[in-house]
C-alpha cells in the first residue's frame, strides 16, 4: 500500500486576496541589488520559449549564465511547432474580457485542479506577455487599421488568442531568440548547443550543478551555479506516437525526480482532438492539425459499425454527427479531453474510418456550400495543404480524418509559487513543472504560460533564494558530489554501449508506448492500470537486458542519446500509471471509467480528490511516497463542467 | 516499394568520407522520407551496422532541423517541402536515391548527415534582434503597424532557418537567410531604430563565415518556405545605406 504522509508541501502562496498576492510578493520579497546580480551563476537546462525567456531575462538584469540545449541551436525547439496562438486578457476587443476572466476559465478548464493564486498571476502577466514580444519584432496578425488582431480559441466566448498566422510558437520562439542571441553577443549568457543535461548535482539537500554530455563529441562536463532552472518541455513522447517533436523527453525532469524534486499529477496528460490518424507501424510521429478546424469542420462517423462505403457515398440520414448531437450547446467546440473521449468512443464501436479504421471525418463540405470555397481556403489554406502533403487526400473534395493524439502534459515537477521544486535552488518552469493548467489545458496557454515563467516570474522570485547566498561562491566542480555524478552518467552510458542485445531502442519505446496509450491514455481502469504496472517494469527488464546500441559514446550517436532518454521514460511511465490508479476520480483529460455519469461524462470527487498528487522517489525498488498538496478554491466554486 | 539508397557516411568532422549503398524494402509510399529512413536505421542495427545518423525534430517543416541533399537537390524534388514533409510517393519502386549532407564551407560536416549550421547563430548575434530589455515595452497597441507591414515581416519571418539555400548555392552564400532575418526586423516599425547598424553588422557576420552571392537565385527555389529573392534587394540597399552612415558618423565623407 502507498503510505501517506501528512502534507509536507508547502505552496508559498502568499497572504492577501487574489489581486494583491502578486504585488504583494514583488513588494515584499528580498532583492538582489543590481552590482550584486553578476556575483550570481544560474544554470538554465532548456532554451525553448520559457528556457530562452528566463535566461535572455537573467542575463538583463546581469546575472551570470550558462545555458544548455540539445538542439543544434536555439532557434530550434519544440516550441516552434506551436501553431493556434497565445492567450492574453488585454480586452482589445471589448467583449468583456479581463484578467478575472482568463484566470476563471483556466481554472474550469483545467478542471478545479489546479493551484488559484498561480492562475491568477498567470492572467495578471499575460499582457505584459503581448507588449514585450510586440517590442521584440514578433509579427503578430494585424488588422486593416494596424491594431493586433485576436481570434478565439478553444471553447472560451472571448477573442483573446493573439497569433502569427498559423506559426505563433515559431515566431514567440524567434523573439525568445533573439533576445538570447543579444545577451550571448553581450557575454552574460553562455550558451552551450547540442549538449545534454543528463544529471542534476545535489550537495547538502541544494541545486548546485549538472552534468553534461557534448553529443557531437561524448565529452562528460560538470557545470556549477547558485542555482539551476530546468525549462526542458513536457514528456508526451513516453508515448512514443504523439506530436511532441521527435526529441522530446523526460530525462532532465526524471533525474530530478530521482534526486529529491517531487513530480506531481503525472498522469495528467492532454490527449488533442484533431491530429492525423497513423498511417502504419512505422510512423514516427503524428502531426496536428490546428483546432481552428473545429470551427468550421463537423465531425461525424457512420451511423453503422464496418461501414466501409468512401464519405461521399454515405447520405446524411447514415451520419452521426455525435458531437452535435451529444452536446448541442458547444457542438464541435467541446473542449480538448470531451472531443477525444467522444472519437475513443466511435472507434471503440468499430464506426472508425479510413484504410486502418482509425480516424474519425471532419468534414467541410457544408462550411464551403454557406462560405465558399475561396472563404475556406483563405481560413485554412495552409492547413488544408499540410494534409493533403501527409495524406494525398484533397479536404476540398473528401472530409478529412482525424483521430486523438498525445499532445501534452500538464503533469510534471511539482513547484511552490516561487516555481521552486522541493529540492532548494532547483526551479522548473515551462511545461516542464506542473503547476497552472490542472487536470486539462486550455488551447493557446501553453505559451502563455512558458512565457510567463521566463520573462516575467522567475526572473524575480529566483532573487528571493540567491539573495541568501551573496559573496559564497558556487560549490567548485573539483567536490566529490561532481565527481560522483559524472561517474554516474558514464556507467550509464557505458551499460547501454556494453550491452550485447538484440532490440533496437525504438522497438522498446515502440512497446513502452502501445501500453501506455491502451492503458494510461483516453480512458483508465483500475485492471488496465494494474496490467501496465506489472507490464512496464517486465519489459523495462527486458530493455536492459537485451537492447542493442552500437557505436560508441566519443562521436555523434543518436541511438545512445534515444537508449538513456527510453530508459527513463520506463519509470517515468510507470509513474503515471500509478499516479492514475491513484486518482479514483475523473477529470479534465485523466478520466477514469468507474467514475463517470449515466450518460458517460467525467465524474469529479472533489470530496476526495481535490488535491496535487505529489510523488516523492523513495529508491531503486521501493514505491514512490504520495504526498497532497489541498487545493483551496476561494475564488471559484467548484462546479461540473458542462458543454450540452 | 523497394529503393536504392546511396548514402554519404562519415565518422568525423575530420573523416573522409563515402559512399555506401544500401536497400530499402518493403518502403510504404505513404511513409515520410525520413520514415524510410528510421526503417532502414532500425534495419541496420539488428545487422550489427552503424545507423545512419541524420538530424530531425519536428518532423512537420517548421523546426527547420531536417536537412538533406537528396539526388542533389536541398530537401528533395518536391517544392515548397522540407526533407519531412516529403513522402515516399513521390517516388518510384526500384528507384536508386543518392542522400548527402548540406555541402557548404560555412557548414563543417558532424557526422554522415549530419552539419554544423552554428554560424548561423553567429550571424543573429551580430544583430538579428530588436534591443529592448523584459518589461520594458511599452503597451503592444500603441504603435499601430500597417498590416501590409506586418505581413511582409511575417512573410520573412517565415524561414526557418534550415539553410537549404546555403546548400544550393554554388557559391555556399548565406544571403536569402540573412536576408529575411534582416528584413523581418527591418519592416517593422520597431526595428527602425537599429535598422542600418543590424543590416550592416549581420551582413559583414555572414561573409565571414559563407560565400559571395553573385545572384544566381538557387537559394529561392530550393528554400521550404518560399522566401523571396526581394528581401536580398531590401537588405543590399540597407547595407549600402548603413555603410554610407557609418562613415559619415565616424567622420568620413560618403
Ligand atoms: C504541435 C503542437 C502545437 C502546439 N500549439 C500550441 C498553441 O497553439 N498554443 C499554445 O499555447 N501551446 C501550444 N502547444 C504547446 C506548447 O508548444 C508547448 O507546451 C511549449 O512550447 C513548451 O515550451 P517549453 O519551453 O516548456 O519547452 P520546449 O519548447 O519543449 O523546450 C525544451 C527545451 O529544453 C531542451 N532540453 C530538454 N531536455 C534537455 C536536456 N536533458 N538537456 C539539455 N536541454 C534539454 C530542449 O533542447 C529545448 O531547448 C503546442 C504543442 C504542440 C506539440
Ligand atoms: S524536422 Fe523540423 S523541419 Fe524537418
Amino acid at each position: 500500500m502507498l503510505e501517506t504522509r501528512p502534507d509536507t508541501l508547502d505552496s508559498k502562496v502568499p497572504n492577501g486576496t487574489l489581486e494583491e498576492k502578486w504585488t504583494g510578493y514583488l513588494n515584499s520579497m528580498k532583492l538582489v541589488a543590481p552590482t550584486n546580480k553578476r556575483k550570481f551563476k544560474i544554470i538554465v537546462v532548456g532554451t525553448g520559449l520559457a528556457g530562452a525567456s528566463a535566461a535572455a531575462t537573467f542575463g538583463e538584469l546581469g546575472y551570470q549564465v550558462e545555458a544548455f540545449t540539445y538542439h543544434d541551436s536555439a532557434r530550434r525547439a519544440h516550441s516552434i511547432a506551436a501553431q493556434g496562438g497565445i492567450n492574453a486578457a488585454k480586452n482589445y476587443h471589448s467583449d468583456g474580457d479581463s484578467i478575472y476572466r482568463l484566470f476563471y476559465d483556466t481554472i474550469k478548464g483545467g478542471d478545479y485542479r489546479s493551484r488559484e493564486a498561480n492562475v491568477y498571476r498567470l492572467a495578471e502577466v499575460s499582457n505584459e506577455i503581448i507588449d514585450q514580444c510586440t517590442a521584440q519584432g514578433v509579427p503578430f496578425a494585424r488588422e486593416y487599421g494596424g491594431l493586433l488582431d485576436n481570434r478565439s480559441f478553444g471553447g472560451v466566448q472571448v477573442s483573446r488568442t493573439f497569433y502569427a498566422r498559423g506559426q505563433t510558437g515559431q515566431q514567440l520562439l524567434l523573439g525568445s531568440y533573439s533576445a538570447l542571441s543579444r545577451q550571448v553577443k553581450l557575454g552574460t549568457v553562455k550558451l552551450h548547443t547540442r549538449a545534454e543535461m543528463l544529471e542534476v548535482v545535489l550537495k547538502d539537500g541544494r541545486a548546485v550543478g549538472v552534468v553534461v554530455r557534448d553529443l557531437t563529441t561524448g565529452e562528460i562536463t560538470t557545470h556549477s551555479a547558485h542555482a539551476v532552472v530546468l525549462a526542458t518541455g513536457g514528456y508526451s513522447n513516453a508515448y512514443y506516437l504523439s506530436t511532441n517533436a521527435m526529441a522530446c523527453n523526460g530525462t532532465a525532469i526524471w533525474r530530478a525526480y530521482r534526486k529529491g524534486a517531487q513530480f506531481a499529477n503525472a498522469s495528467f496528460t492532454q490527449i488533442h482532438p484533431t491530429c492525423i490518424p497513423a498511417s502504419d507501424e512505422f510512423q514516427s510521429k503524428l502531426t496536428l492539425m490546428s483546432e481552428s478546424l473545429r470551427n468550421d469542420g463537423r465531425i461525424w462517423v457512420p451511423e453503422k459499425a464496418e461501414d466501409n462505403r468512401p464519405p461521399n457515398q454515405i447520405p446524411e440520414s447514415d451520419r452521426d454527427y455525435y458531437l452535435e448531437r451529444r452536446y448541442p450547446a458547444f457542438g464541435n467546440l467541446v473542449p480538448r479531453d470531451v472531443a477525444s473521449r467522444a472519437a475513443k468512443r466511435q472507434i471503440d464501436q468499430n464506426k472508425g474510418v479510413g484504410p486502418l479504421h482509425n480516424g474519425v471525418y471532419l468534414d467541410f463540405q457544408d462550411a464551403i456550400q454557406r462560405l465558399g470555397r475561396d472563404v475556406i481556403e483563405a481560413r485554412y489554406g495552409n492547413l488544408f495543404e499540410m494534409y493533403e502533403r501527409i495524406t494525398d487526400e484533397n479536404p476540398y473534395d473528401v472530409p478529412m480524418r482525424i483521430y486523438p493524439a498525445p499532445h501534452y502534459t500538464m503533469g510534471g515537477l511539482w513547484v511552490d509559487y516561487e516555481l521552486m521544486t522541493t529540492v532548494p535552488g532547483l526551479y522548473a518552469i515551462g511545461e516542464a513543472n506542473f503547476s497552472d493548467h490542472g487536470a486539462n489545458r486550455l488551447g493557446a496557454s501553453a505559451l502563455m504560460q512558458g512565457l510567463a515563467d521566463g520573462y516575467f516570474v522567475i526572473p524575480y522570485t529566483i532573487g528571493n533564494y540567491l539573495a541568501d547566498y551573496l559573496n559564497t561562491e558556487p560549490v567548485s566542480t573539483d567536490d566529490p558530489v561532481f565527481h560522483e555524478a559524472s561517474a554516474a552518467v558514464r556507467d550509464r552510458l557505458n551499460r547501454f554501449l556494453a550491452n550485447n542485445g538484440t532490440r533496437t531502442v525504438d522497438w522498446f519505446h515502440r512497446e513502452l508506448g502501445k501500453i501506455l496509450i491502451e492503458h494510461c491514455g483516453m480512458a483508465r481502469n483500475e485492471a488496465g492500470l494494474e496490467k501496465a504496472l506489472s507490464d512496464i517494469p517486465a519489459l523495462k527488464e527486458e530493455f536492459y537486458a537485451d537492447v542493442k546500441v552500437l557505436g560508441e559514446n566519443e562521436t555523434l550517436n543518436q541511438s545512445l542519446e534515444k537508449a538513456g532518454r527510453v530508459a527513463d521514460f520506463f519509470e517515468l511511465g510507470e509513474l503515471m500509471c500509478r499516479d492514475a490508479l491513484n486518482r479514483e476520480e475523473s477529470c479534465g483529460g485523466h478520466f477514469r471509467e468507474e467514475h463517470q455519469t449515466d450518460d458517460g461524462e467525467a465524474l469529479r470527487r472533489d470530496d476526495e480528490f481535490a488535491y496535487v498528487a505529489s510523488w516523492e522517489w523513495t529508491g531503486e525498488s521501493s514505491d514512490p511516497r504520495l504526498h497532497k498538496e489541498q487545493l483551496e478554491f476561494e475564488n471559484v466554486a467548484p462546479t461540473t463542467r458542462s458543454y450540452k | 516499394m523497394n529503393l536504392t539508397l546511396k548514402v554519404w557516411r562519415q565518422d568525423g568532422p575530420a573523416a573522409a568520407g563515402r559512399f555506401v549503398m544500401y536497400d530499402a524494402t518493403d518502403i510504404s509510399p505513404d511513409m515520410s522520407f525520413l520514415e524510410m529512413l528510421d526503417a532502414v536505421n532500425e534495419q541496420l542495427i539488428s545487422e550489427g551496422q552503424l545507423p545512419i545518423e541524420f538530424d530531425h525534430d519536428c518532423r512537420e517543416g517548421i523546426c527547420g532541423t531536417c536537412s538533406l541533399m537528396i539526388d542533389g537537390i536541398p530537401h528533395g524534388p518536391q517544392l515548397s517541402t522540407a526533407t519531412c514533409q516529403l513522402h515516399m510517393r513521390k517516388f518510384a519502386d526500384g528507384d536508386t536515391i543518392t542522400i548527402e549532407p548540406w555541402r557548404a564551407a560555412g557548414f563543417p560536416i558532424v557526422r554522415d548527415l549530419v552539419v554544423d549550421r552554428s554560424a548561423f547563430d553567429r550571424i543573429i548575434e551580430a544583430g538579428g534582434f530588436i534591443s529592448v530589455a523584459t518589461g520594458s515595452a511599452p503597451d503592444a497597441n500603441l504603435m499601430p503597424v500597417p498590416q501590409a507591414a506586418a505581413e511582409a515581416a511575417m512573410d520573412a519571418a517565415a524561414c526557418i532557418g534550415c539553410g537549404a539555400c546555403v546548400a544550393a548555392c554554388p557559391n555556399g552564400a548565406a544571403q536569402l537567410f540573412t536576408a529575411a532575418k534582416v528584413s523581418h526586423l527591418n519592416l517593422l516599425p520597431q526595428g527602425q531604430p537599429e535598422r542600418l547598424m543590424r543590416t550592416v553588422n549581420m551582413v559583414d557576420t555572414m561573409e565571414e563565415y559563407f560565400g559571395s552571392c553573385t545572384n544566381i537565385g538557387e537559394c529561392t527555389t530550393a528554400c521550404p518556405k518560399d522566401i523571396s529573392l526581394d528581401f536580398i534587394a531590401l537588405m543590399n540597399r540597407d547595407y549600402v545605406r548603413g555603410k554610407v552612415k557609418q562613415r559619415r558618423l565616424t567622420g568620413q565623407r560618403a
